[in-house]
């Protein structure tokens, strides 16, 4: 997020696309509950109408795939009506004139049957934001999980450019990141692009910096990433190492992602758990839980917070540090003889400059967020306040492109996937909770009556439902969140292992899959499903 | 007249902010006056009356918490008056209750009300006859006990449902004796709004609101411990006490201080703690056998050949052939030791974590 969290309490026009936010990160949303009774304006555009949507002042329920669409359209109608903030623009930014030129199409009558909403709300979203004195952005994985997530990401900063949103309290783009330390794993160098602390590999600077720290050279081309060294496997990767993710569950195209650790020589698993990735490996081993580990993480504001065992580690579960070091050990390597948690950090510390300032102390009590460039520096909860990293915020160019696969006569329904409240991604952990289980026996896929009723299918009935790729079967839901012709499922269960469906596209540049958009046919099971 | 923001204290003179409560400059100040109906997150509501005071120029006492400091007021916390008031008022409020005693486990602030009669002295059974609140034991939800018979109507579960969580899931049925705490219309939690974030819970003052995960282990003797840290789901960053028994994790609690939440949880954060020491657990190592089943091992032999494998593998397919994946889950030192290990294995930058999916 380039805006603290406490932010969210102060914009007067909140602009939310791609988050269920109330059930993906519901204390963050109670901050935005706070400020619409505040009196600040909500607009949401989502395909599904989620509580944020129940609750708007405006909803947009866009067809999946469609957000640049819709947000090109939007920077039309604010470009038109004059409502930019010229000297941001003039001050902070570059390719405005360009970017002028290219919206110059995208009007709202353009867009409306892309997203199937009327112009007339795409033209009122426009106006709303474009009048905001705080003007905020709030997205999720609704956003970035598509073939065009980066046009996407880059639509949004457009649209908070052009009306100076940005480097202010209450406005800004705000990512609600996923994951408890998905914005650490990034921060501490796992990426293949980047040395800890965002410092590219590309840099021959770096590079000299890193061989000095740690010994020996490394190449100066970025690596592959996940998606590309899955691909990969059984080719040119042989061997793999994976800490803490239910691959085969998470991951796209399930099918395809077993098959490729399966194609592996040597697969190593650390996690708490037997996970379905885990039954895959030569070597499992235990790693310390939550509650039993000591470390720091950081949140989706680049806040560094410490974690804190409270109960000693079931059976010979180790700190996935300490497995990670001691296979370093065993492989040859040196610079791996850290005493605990503290000295790792601290090690990470003296090589990253964001987190340079910090050490195991500082932060105690969570009071910092990154950058912190060096001791005494408060931290910084409020980024491009002053200027941009690269100098001048750019203007991009995006054209909107249809989704990877749509929908045709075969696979007639939009299928996007996501998240519930009561369950956590692969619900290896929520799961485990008998009383979450209680609330929430099993996966049912949501479908609009209407489709019920052509498909001569009843709430509760078992259906299979099929991409190109796989197939799954599980109960139907009831249910008009969704528009006729859209249905959505989650992918907590493992006895609905959705990703074996999706995996349609992936975007050029991050390889982040379309895991939003997954054209399905869906069928009555016969059979019913297995017990 | 001053013309500074001062005003007259107990007898001595203290500063205060425009629009402060005489309850929030005393609080600042180290003096805490008796209250049942506040809790700091919420706008002052003024039900209970046990924050009342005497000022000066005024007849009757008034209530500290929805009375804004004017300057050069003086007020005074204890005089024998509003002492008597406040004693009588929570002799009248304990009569509606049954003589029972919870768990302090029950919630962050259940011992509340109990406390405060303890420190002002009162006994119970000065007043009899008629109570209020009815329990909902049919409320079969997982999370959360509606143990209303000890409910005292401060309404601060219907007012951190509605001013913190946004969700208005609770509503007040009733007034007076008949005064009643409900979900919806008059339904089972689970048939409401609610969203099981179990705030109701940590600010009940008389434990008529518990936490059921909690309360399975209150039998457990072990005095409870508290470990501050942070939520394990998603990416807000909310800070939890983890409430210990020995080595037994038994409960979360919102942490009021912490930076990200102030307070705030929701279900995954305040119940989902089972997996901890869920009896699924890995407890050693384990490699795969020649059968090809997966058995246990000793650290050092499943060590050695994780290690062994990613060596050999370099020696047969050249250096990139080995890659590795760390957890957007684990702290960052699992990330950070791990991307060192793939860097100094290979030289070349082949690790990545679970961001893209």
């Amino acid at each position: 997020m380039s805006n603290p969290l406490e932010d969210m309490e102060l914009p007067d026009v909140i602009f939310c696309i791609g988050t269920n936010m109330t059930e993906c990160h519901p204390v963050a949303a109670t901050r935005l509950k706070r400020a619409m009774a505040n009196g600040a304006v909500m607009v949401v555009a989502d395909p599904r109408r989620i509580r944020l949507a129940e609750i708007a002042d405006l909803y947009l329920p866009i067809r999946v795939g469609s957000d640049a669409a819709l947000l090109l359209a939007m920077a039309h109608v604010i470009e038109r009506e004059g409502l930019v903030d010229e000297a941001f623009i003039a001050g902070r930014t570059e390719g405005y004139e360009a970017f002028r030129e290219h919206l110059r199409p995208f009007s709202p009558e353009w867009a409306a049957p892309i997203c199937q909403v009327p112009a007339a709300d795409i033209e009122r979203a426009a106006l709303l934001f474009g009048r905001a004195d705080k003007g905020a952005i709030y997205y999720t994985l609704g956003i970035t999980e598509h073939i065009t997530g980066v046009g996407n990401v880059q639509c949004l900063g457009n649209l908070a450019l052009m009306t100076g949103n940005v480097g202010r309290p209450g406005t800004g783009i705000n990512p609600m990141r996923g994951q408890n330390n998905i914005q650490g794993a990034g921060d501490s160098g796992a990426i293949p692009a980047n040395y800890p602390g965002f410092q590219p590999v590309v840099d021959p600077k770096n590079a000299a910096k890193f061989e000095r720290l740690y010994g020996r050279s490394f190449d100066p081309e970025v690596g592959l990433t996940k998606v590309k060294a899955l691909e990969l496997a059984g080719r040119q990767i042989h061997a793999m190492i994976i800490d803490g993710e239910n691959t085969v569950v998470s991951d796209p195209d399930a099918h395809h992602c077993r098959r490729a650790l399966e194609a592996l020589d040597h697969l190593v698993v650390m996690d708490i758990f037997l996970t379905e990735t885990a039954q895959l490996a030569d070597v499992v081993l235990p790693a310390t839980s939550w509650g039993e580990t000591d470390g720091t993480c950081t949140n989706t504001e680049r806040r560094v917070q410490r974690l804190r065992a409270a109960v000693p580690p079931v059976g010979e579960a180790r700190p996935d540090w300490w497995i990670a070091a001691e296979i370093a050990k065993r492989a040859g390597l040196a610079g791996f003889d850290w005493k605990d948690a503290s000295d790792v950090f601290n090690e990470l510390c003296s090589v990253s400059p964001i987190y340079h300032g910090l050490d195991w102390e500082r932060v105690a009590e969570g009071r910092y967020q990154w950058p912190v460039p060096e001791k005494g520096h408060p931290g910084t909860p409020r980024l491009h306040e002053d200027g941009f990293v690269n100098g001048r915020g750019q203007f991009k160019l995006i054209a909107y492109q249809d989704p990877a696969e749509v929908v045709d006569d075969e696979y007639p329904f939009w299928l996007t996937t996501g998240r519930r409240l009561t369950s956590y991604h692969t619900h290896t952990q929520t799961g485990r909770s008998e009383a979450i289980r209680e609330v929430l026996p099993e996966e049912r896929l949501e479908v609009h009556p209407e489709d019920l009723q052509r498909l001569g299918v009843k709430d509760g009935d078992a259906v299979r439902m099929t991409s190109r790729r796989g197939d799954v079967t599980l109960r139907v839901k009831a249910t008009e969140r969704s528009r006729p012709g859209t249905v959505f499922c989650s992918f907590a269960f493992s006895n609905v292992p959705v990703n074996l469906l999706t995996g349609s596209g992936y975007d050029p540049i991050t390889d982040t899959a379309e895991l939003k958009v997954c054209p399905v046919r869906i069928e009555r099971e016969e059979a019913g499903l297995p017990a | 007249m001053t013309t500074e923001n001062v005003f007259e204290l107990d007898g001595r003179p203290l500063r205060f902010e425009d629009g402060e409560t005489i309850f929030e400059a005393a609080r600042r100040a180290g003096t805490a006056i008796p209250s049942l109906c506040y809790d700091p997150r919420l706008n002052a509501f003024g039900g209970c009356r046990m924050c009342v005071v005497q000022v000066e120029g005024i007849a009757k006492p008034v209530a500290s918490c929805t009375t804004k400091i004017t300057r050069d007021m003086v007020v005074k916390t204890t005089t024998p008056k509003v002492e008597r008031l406040r004693k009588t008022l929570l002799e009248m409020v304990l009569s509606e209750n049954p003589d029972r005693q919870v768990s302090a486990d029950r919630g962050l602030a259940a011992s509340e009300m109990n406390d405060l009669a303890q420190r002002l002295g009162v006994r119970r059974g000065r007043f009899a006859g008629a109570t209020s609140g009815k329990s909902r034991p049919e409320d079969d939800n997982p999370f959360i006990l509606r143990d209303y018979d000890l409910c005292i109507s401060c309404y601060r579960c219907v007012r951190v449902c509605a001013e913190r969580e946004g969700d208005y899931a609770l509503g007040v049925k009733g007034r007076g004796f008949a005064t009643q705490i409900t979900a919806g219309f008059d339904r089972a939690l689970g048939d409401s709004t609610c969203t099981y974030c179990g705030q109701c819970v940590q600010t009940c003052p008389t434990g008529a609101l518990g936490d059921k995960q909690i309360m399975r282990f209150e039998s457990l003797s072990a005095a409870p411990e508290t470990t501050r840290t942070i939520c394990p789901y998603c990416g807000v960053g909310c800070s939890v006490d983890l409430v210990t028994k020995g080595d037994r994790l038994v409960g979360v609690r919102p942490a009021m201080d912490g930076p990200a939440n102030k307070g705030a949880l929701c279900v995954k954060g305040q119940f989902a703690y089972d997996f901890v020491q869920h009896a699924d657990r890995l407890k050693t190592p384990l490699v795969r056998n020649e059968a090809g089943e997966l058995t246990p091992a000793s650290w050092d032999e499943a060590l050695d050949r994780a290690a062994r494998g990613l060596t050999e593998s370099i020696a047969k397919h050249g250096r990139k052939s080995v890659y590795g994946v760390a957890s957007g889950r684990a702290p960052n030192e699992a990330a950070y030791a791990m991307q060192k290990l793939m860097r100094m294995l290979s030289g070349a930058h082949y690790i990545d974590n679970c961001s893209r999916a």
